[in-house]
This record gives structure tokens, C-alpha cells and sequence, in this order.
């Protein structure tokens, strides 16, 4: 093998880091938009046409550029941020950009599926528009939202190791750089390995909670 | 307590517009049970909306407490919804959140102290008999019970006025009635003005001082439940209390009524409270030569009236029969001959 424990030890590390800050930004940013998309829709809290139709169509442009040419065109961009275009900083601002419009589509899904019922009851008892967001809404919500995010974060493993193609590091980049580039199938298959594990393990993690939230 | 002045409300379709409430008068006055009747789409949903302005009037105005609320602020509007309490067809509870936070949520919304709320609450569940049930999630009871917490939950911030919009619809008959009784006691203890919509005439029946027949977003009928109950003016309000009074005419008495001749005449005889006690059908068959046979017979009580409706044939010679029916146009009953051709 051409890699020692380490180093590979320093790949995951730098995977765990590259998802776990952009899913806490895109999350920040699903969330906010997710919430818009559906209070802004005809009917609802605070119908807007305009602000429905333009986040409507900017999240779909994000969503229709694959993850890897996004990654190359955003890179002006990426280099004005963190100051660079190589590395697991470099790589974590084109992740959060494919992360957070994914994000807010599975927020809006999740936020779509609470009962209008509720929502009236809601306004009944005279509930303000943000209190019925965060009394009603998020709380019915949130074991769904919960498994949208676990699918949201295996997502961006699957990114992160994409990045590793552009030099981002992590364990993506040990697999293409040892594994795939010089022959070393060891490499390959322990990269694998750790990889589905870890996604094994998310979506354990992620439907263990759900179901502990959901009361229905 | 509400006051419905000339409301229409208006819907914008693709098409064309729908006219669901179409300049309806109606006065509820305090402490009153006051039940709206009416088909699906008769616009019931929408008269009961236009109260808490879940849907705001196209024009006319809606009064509640004095206040005209289709001119108060959003602020204003939220501080009266305080004051007026709703329950729904499917509950509408929180699935999340135990029972104790739903009937707690009103009060929480209004920044209520803590300790204040848990008395409320608890004083709460107790009244509507789930005190053991604080604990437990939305989808731990049944239905009946999901509709008791409702209740707590309507009543938490001590409203003037319940909106019950088809309350019982989703519940069985045993559960539908102690639901009911349970609004008759919130009505008795707490002197709360109840507006219910529904399209269960049983419901009307059991617990309501005056109803309103509501057809195709007009009121078509409106008095207290006695008067409608016993002399529905309108075919659809008819319709509504055949469907609980059971004075249809059984088949085998319709096959009598079709072989009727002078020697044998049916009536239709409504008894209306003391005369519903009277011995009526024993006196005529002592004093007049005619025999009483009685076909068919049903007795209601309505508001605590007793409300008689008996179908009976006179036996004996034609001019006997009309002295009997001369006699009975004396007493306090309402006689009808029963023809063939009509019900």
C-alpha cells in the first residue's frame, strides 16, 4: 500500500470537516429559503408572487449544474472567499453552493406536507405569521425535515469526494490520487469501504432520530 | 354576541365566480346555541370563516362583541381571535406536541407566565374529563378524545364565543353525543356563546336553541329549533327534519292510504307539547262511533317539548269521521288528512 494509516486518518478527517461545515451553511441557507419557498406560495402567510417566482427558478438553476462543472465554474468565486482555489477550504465553498438550493427543495417538501388544518387552527388562535413558523410549521415538520437532511448530508459526502478530483483533499482525493491514478487497489477498496460505513452509519443515525421525533 | 350584517362572499374562479354566502342577516345572541344546517357547499365553511376571518367577507359586515373586526388592524384582529375559540371537523392538533402543550399553545402564543399556564391547562383537562392525558401524544387517543382536547385547547383563553365547524362529523354516534353534551356544559358553565355548522340535523336536535337553514349561501329558513322542527316552511328544511323526526310514512301504510275511501280516512295528527299528554285518541274513540286505528307514531322531545306525530285511520260513516275531525280542530293538534299522492 502507498498510503499509511495517517494519512489515510487525515483524509477522513478532512472529509468529516469538508461535510460538516457546508452542511451547516447550506443548511442555514436551505432552511431560510426552503421556509420562503412556501410561505410566499399562493395562499400562504405571505403570498408573494415575485419572491416565489425568482427563488423558484434560482434554486432550479443550482439544481440542474452538475455538482463537478459547478465546482470548475464557480472557482472565481471560491478564490474571492476563501482566497485560493485548491484544498478542503477551497472545496467546501462550491459544496455549500450545491448543497443549500438541494437543502431548501427537501425543507419546502418537508414544510408542504404539514396539514393545512394545522395551519388554521394556528391562525384561529390568533398565532402571528413567525409564531405559527416556529410553533407550528417547523415542529409538525420536523421528523420529515429531519430525513431530508440525512439525504442532504449523504449527498455531500458523495460531493466531498468529487472535490477530491480538484485537489480538495479528503478521502475522495486519496482514492483518485493512489487508488485510481497509480494502481493501488487497497487504497481503492479501504476508501470504499470507509465511505459506505460512513453513509451506512448517517442514515442509521438520521432514521433512529426521526423516528424518535415523529409522533404519528 | 355575532352579528351577520348583508355578508356575501364571493369566490374568484378560473371560470366563473362562486357565490358562496350571498347577503346573509343572522343574530346570535349571548349564551345562545345557535346551529347553521345546510348540504355540502350550501356555504356553511365559509359563514363560520367569516367570524374569525379564517376567509374575509367579499362585503357586509360581521360583528363579534361589539366590534366590527373586518375593521381592526392585524394586532387588533389577533387580540379578538383570542376571544373567539374554534374547533374542527379533523381536530387539528399538534401530531408533535403532547396534549398538555396543545391546550397549552393559545397561551403560550399570548406570552402567558408558565405557572399561570399549567393551572389553566390542568383546570382545563380536568373539565373536559382527560386530566390522566396531559402526557400523551395526539395519536395515543381516539377520536373523541382528540376532539376534548380540541375543546380545551379552544377554551384556553376564556373566549366569549366557541365556533364548532362540524365538530361531530368525524365521530361516531355514541362519541358525537358526549361531545355534544360536553358543549351543552361548556354553553351552561361558562355562559360561552356557541356558533356550530353542520350537516347532521341530530346535532341541531340535541343541543341547539335556534338554527338557521343555510342553502346555497342564503339563509332559507331561520328560528329556534322547536319552531323549524315542528312547522319547517321551506322543502330543504322539511327534508332536514324528516331525516331525524322519522315521520315518514312506512310502505304499509302508504298501501293503506291508496285503498282509502269515505268508511276508512287517514290523518296525520302533530301533538305539540301539553296536548302531546292529552288523551285525545281515547276520548273520540269513547264519544264518537268511529274506530281509531293508529298506523304509525313517533315522539320527539325538542328543547324539553315533547313534539307527538301519530298517523291514524278513522274507521266509521263520513259524517261521524268529519265531526271527529271538527273536534280535533278544537284542540291544541295540528290534523292533516293523508292523501295518496302525497307523503
Amino acid at each position: 500500500m502507498l498510503v499509511d494509516n495517517q494519512q489515510i486518518v487525515a483524509a477522513l478527517w478532512e472529509t468529516i470537516l469538508m461535510v460538516g461545515i457546508s452542511l451547516l451553511f447550506s443548511f442555514v441557507i436551505g432552511l431560510i429559503l426552503g421556509i420562503l419557498l412556501v410561505v410566499t406560495r399562493k395562499g400562504h402567510l405571505w403570498e408573494n408572487k415575485v419572491v416565489f417566482t425568482v427563488l423558484n427558478a434560482f434554486i432550479n438553476i443550482f439544481r440542474s449544474i452538475p455538482f463537478i462543472i459547478l465546482m470548475v465554474a464557480v472557482i472565481p468565486f471560491t478564490r474571492l472567499v476563501v482566497g485560493t482555489s485548491i484544498g478542503t477550504a477551497a472545496a467546501i465553498v462550491p459544496m455549500i453552493l450545491y448543497a443549500g438550493p438541494y437543502i431548501a427543495r427537501l425543507i419546502e417538501n418537508s414544510l408542504l406536507e404539514v396539514d393545512p388544518g394545522v395551519m388554521e387552527a394556528a391562525q384561529a388562535m390568533g398565532a402571528t405569521p413567525w409564531q405559527i413558523i416556529i410553533r407550528f410549521l417547523i415542529p409538525e415538520a420536523l421528523s420529515s425535515l429531519l430525513l431530508g437532511i440525512t439525504i442532504a448530508t449523504i449527498g455531500l459526502v458523495g460531493a466531498s469526494a468529487m472535490a477530491g478530483a480538484v485537489g480538495g483533499g479528503g478521502l475522495g482525493d486519496l482514492a483518485i490520487t493512489y487508488g485510481y491514478q497509480r494502481f493501488d487497489t487497497t487504497v481503492m477498496l479501504i476508501t470504499v469501504g470507509i465511505l459506505v460505513v460512513m453513509v451506512q452509519g448517517l442514515q442509521s443515525t438520521g432514521n433512529f432520530i426521526s423516528k424518535k421525533i415523529r409522533r404519528r | 354576541m355575532i352579528t351577520f350584517d348583508q355578508v356575501t362572499k364571493i369566490y374568484n374562479g378560473k371560470e366563473q365566480q362562486v357565490k358562496a354566502l350571498d347577503q346573509v342577516n343572522l343574530q346570535i345572541e349571548k349564551g345562545e346555541i345557535y346551529g347553521v344546517i345546510g348540504f355540502s357547499g350550501a356555504g356553511k365553511s365559509s359563514l363560520i370563516r367569516c367570524v374569525n376571518l379564517l376567509e374575509r367577507p367579499t362585503s357586509g359586515k360581521v360583528i363579534v362583541d361589539g366590534q366590527d373586526i373586518l375593521n381592526l388592524s392585524a394586532k387588533e384582529l389577533r387580540e379578538a381571535k383570542r376571544s373567539i375559540g374554534m374547533i374542527f371537523q379533523h381536530f387539528n392538533l399538534l401530531n408533535s406536541k403532547t396534549v398538555y402543550t396543545n391546550v397549552a399553545m393559545p397561551l403560550l402564543l399570548a406570552n402567558i407566565p408558565k405557572n399561570e399556564v399549567k393551572k389553566r391547562v390542568d383546570d382545563l383537562l380536568a373539565f373536559v374529563g382527560l386530566a390522566d392525558k396531559a402526557n400523551s401524544y395526539p395519536d395515543q387517543l381516539s377520536g373523541g378524545q382528540k376532539q376534548r382536547v380540541g375543546i380545551a385547547r379552544a377554551l384556553a383563553t376564556k373566549p366569549k364565543v366557541l365556533l364548532c365547524d362540524e365538530a361531530t362529523s368525524a365521530l361516531d354516534p355514541e362519541t358525537t353525543k358526549s361531545i355534544l353534551q360536553l358543549l351543552k356544559k361548556v354553553n351552561e358553565e361558562y355562559n360561552l356563546t356557541i356558533l356550530i355548522i353542520t350537516h347532521e340535523m341530530g346535532v341541531i336536535r340535541e343541543i341547539c336553541d335556534k338554527v338557521a337553514v343555510l342553502d346555497s349561501g342564503k339563509v332559507v329558513e331561520a328560528g329556534s329549533v322547536f319552531d323549524v322542527f315542528s312547522q319547517p316552511r321551506t322543502e330543504i328544511a322539511k327534508n332536514f327534519v324528516r331525516s331525524v323526526m322519522h315521520d315518514e310514512i312506512p310502505e304499509s301504510v302508504y298501501q293503506l292510504v291508496k285503498a282509502q275511501d269515505e268508511r276508512h280516512q287517514i290523518y296525520r295528527i302533530v301533538f305539540v307539547g301539553s296536548s302531546a299528554g292529552a288523551p285525545l285518541l281515547s276520548q273520540i274513540a269513547k264519544q264518537y262511533a268511529v274506530e281509531v286505528n293508529v298506523l304509525f307514531g313517533s315522539i320527539t322531545e325538542l328543547q324539553g317539548i315533547p313534539f307527538g306525530n301519530l298517523i291514524v285511520k278513522f274507521d266509521g260513516d263520513e259524517k261521524e269521521i268529519n265531526r271527529v275531525i271538527m273536534h280535533i280542530h278544537q284542540q291544541d293538534v295540528t290534523i292533516k288528512e293523508v292523501l295518496a299522492d302525497v307523503s
